[in-house]
């Protein structure tokens, strides 16, 4: 080990993917998943925690095994791995937080084709050390959740008044009860997920011009 | 034959891999800049769907669902096999992607060029694993259910594919502002359509 685990140049690889890189909205990867589980923020906060274990691990163990696979089945081995760690994840879920593993449904096992898994891998782990691609895996873990914890809060906030299931909007507000307020119920559907995150891309890309396209 | 037509304008517009549940979203995005790639990437996909869907339905009936391998006899009637369904059916995709590059290359070596690296890739794509997933959530009853929600399912996505990739086509021609080109306007556009779709929800089939 001749570089300190918490060089700047690893410390970056954590921060990168959070912010100037961040995989949903510059990488454009792993959108699919982004966006349906996103209407409260419970399942989108356990959603991007398994989504971070899995990239996490998946990448360490693709990184040991980098000089072993041939690279004509890479793609095959590569799903291996990431099938078997989703399968963990799911069990898991089933057993510790079993009604959010049934909202989340088939979303848990789309984890496997989620593009920022296979991305990773083949632009980072094939070609890194295990140490740097674990960080990697939780950088880009983190960014991943980081946009999916905005969708959520915004689309809970504004589509049913809570926020991870407490009531944020007082109940006398709304008109049932003789206030002024009343939800927006397009904010639950899924296609109000996307438009959001057409204006984060707007704001970051507004905020940071290098990343404007022409 | 009623019940086929049903579920088959169900799967293309009411649950449209797209517009209602964001399903392969990232070719989607990546690959819709020009109608014609968009049209050869819809194809590739119909077709994979229609041949993975009724494998891994059989694969779901006879291997994995709980109790499944009552065929083999009496000892094997517990047997739940259904934790391993995600390796499977990926694996099933995964080859069944190479088997169909294999036979278009050797077979109509035209539409192979023309496809290019999108056969390939189509094995990441999430709106054919999705397709298989939901075939096992819903379960359904006989082979030609499941070969017709594949074909249902892929062609929505050929429609969502080929609408936006049209879109897009015009929109370079208007004025947007700087930091919403490209990647922005495509999601807002997205999600416009989505709301639009979303009108056949009301639809009793």
């Amino acid at each position: 080990m001749s570089e300190a685990l918490f060089s700047r140049k690893n410390i970056s690889l954590l921060s990168g993917p959070i912010g100037s890189n961040n995989p949903i909205t510059v990488q454009v990867l792993g959108i699919c998943s982004a966006l349906a589980v996103t209407a409260q923020l419970k399942p989108a906060f356990v959603m991007a925690l398994s989504v971070t274990v899995v990239v996490a691990f998946g990448n360490v163990i693709i990184s040991l095994l980098r000089n072993t696979i041939p690279n004509r089945i890479r793609i095959i081995v590569q799903l291996v791995v990431i099938a078997a760690l989703v399968i963990i994840v799911d069990q898991f879920l089933k057993a510790f937080v079993y009604d959010v593993s049934k909202q989340l449904s088939v979303f848990v096992g789309l984890i496997i084709t989620n593009c920022i898994l296979m991305g990773r891998l083949e632009a980072f782990a094939l070609a890194n050390k295990p140490w740097p691609s674990f960080l990697d895996g939780i950088g880009n873990g983190a960014g991943y959740g980081l946009i999916l914890i905005i969708i959520a809060f915004f689309r809970e906030l504004l589509g049913s008044g809570t926020l991870w299931g407490f009531r944020v909007i007082p109940e006398s507000w709304y008109i049932a009860n003789g206030g002024f307020y009343s939800n927006n119920g397009m904010m639950i559907l899924p296609p109000m997920a996307l438009i959001t995150v057409g204006v984060i891309i707007w704001i970051q890309r507004s905020r940071n011009s290098k990343l404007q396209e022409k | 034959m009623e019940n086929l037509l049903n579920l088959f304008v169900k799967s293309v517009f009411m649950e449209n891999m797209v517009f209602a549940y964001f399903l392969g979203m990232c070719s989607f995005l990546a690959v819709s800049k020009s109608v014609k790639t968009a049209t050869g990437l819809g194809l590739a996909v119909i077709f994979v769907q229609v041949i993975t869907l009724p494998v891994n339905y059989l694969l779901e009936k006879y291997l994995l669902m709980d109790g499944a391998l009552a065929w083999m006899g009496p000892g094997f009637e517990t047997v739940d096999l259904s934790f391993l369904s995600f390796i499977m059916f990926i694996a099933v995709i995964a080859s069944m992607v190479q088997l169909v590059e294999m036979v278009v290359e050797k077979f109509a070596p035209v539409l192979y060029t023309q496809l290019g690296i999108f056969l390939p890739l189509i094995a990441v794509n999430c709106a054919i694993l999705g397709g298989s997933l939901f075939m096992q959530q819903k379960a359904f009853d006989t082979l030609g259910e499941a070969t017709v929600y594949g074909f249902g399912s892929g062609f929505g996505w050929f429609l969502a594919i080929i609408s936006i990739a049209a879109i897009r086509e015009k929109i370079q021609y208007s004025q947007i502002p700087a930091p919403l080109r490209g990647l922005g306007i495509t999601f807002i556009i997205t999600g416009l359509m989505g709301l639009a779709f979303m009108g056949f929800m009301g639809i009793k089939l």
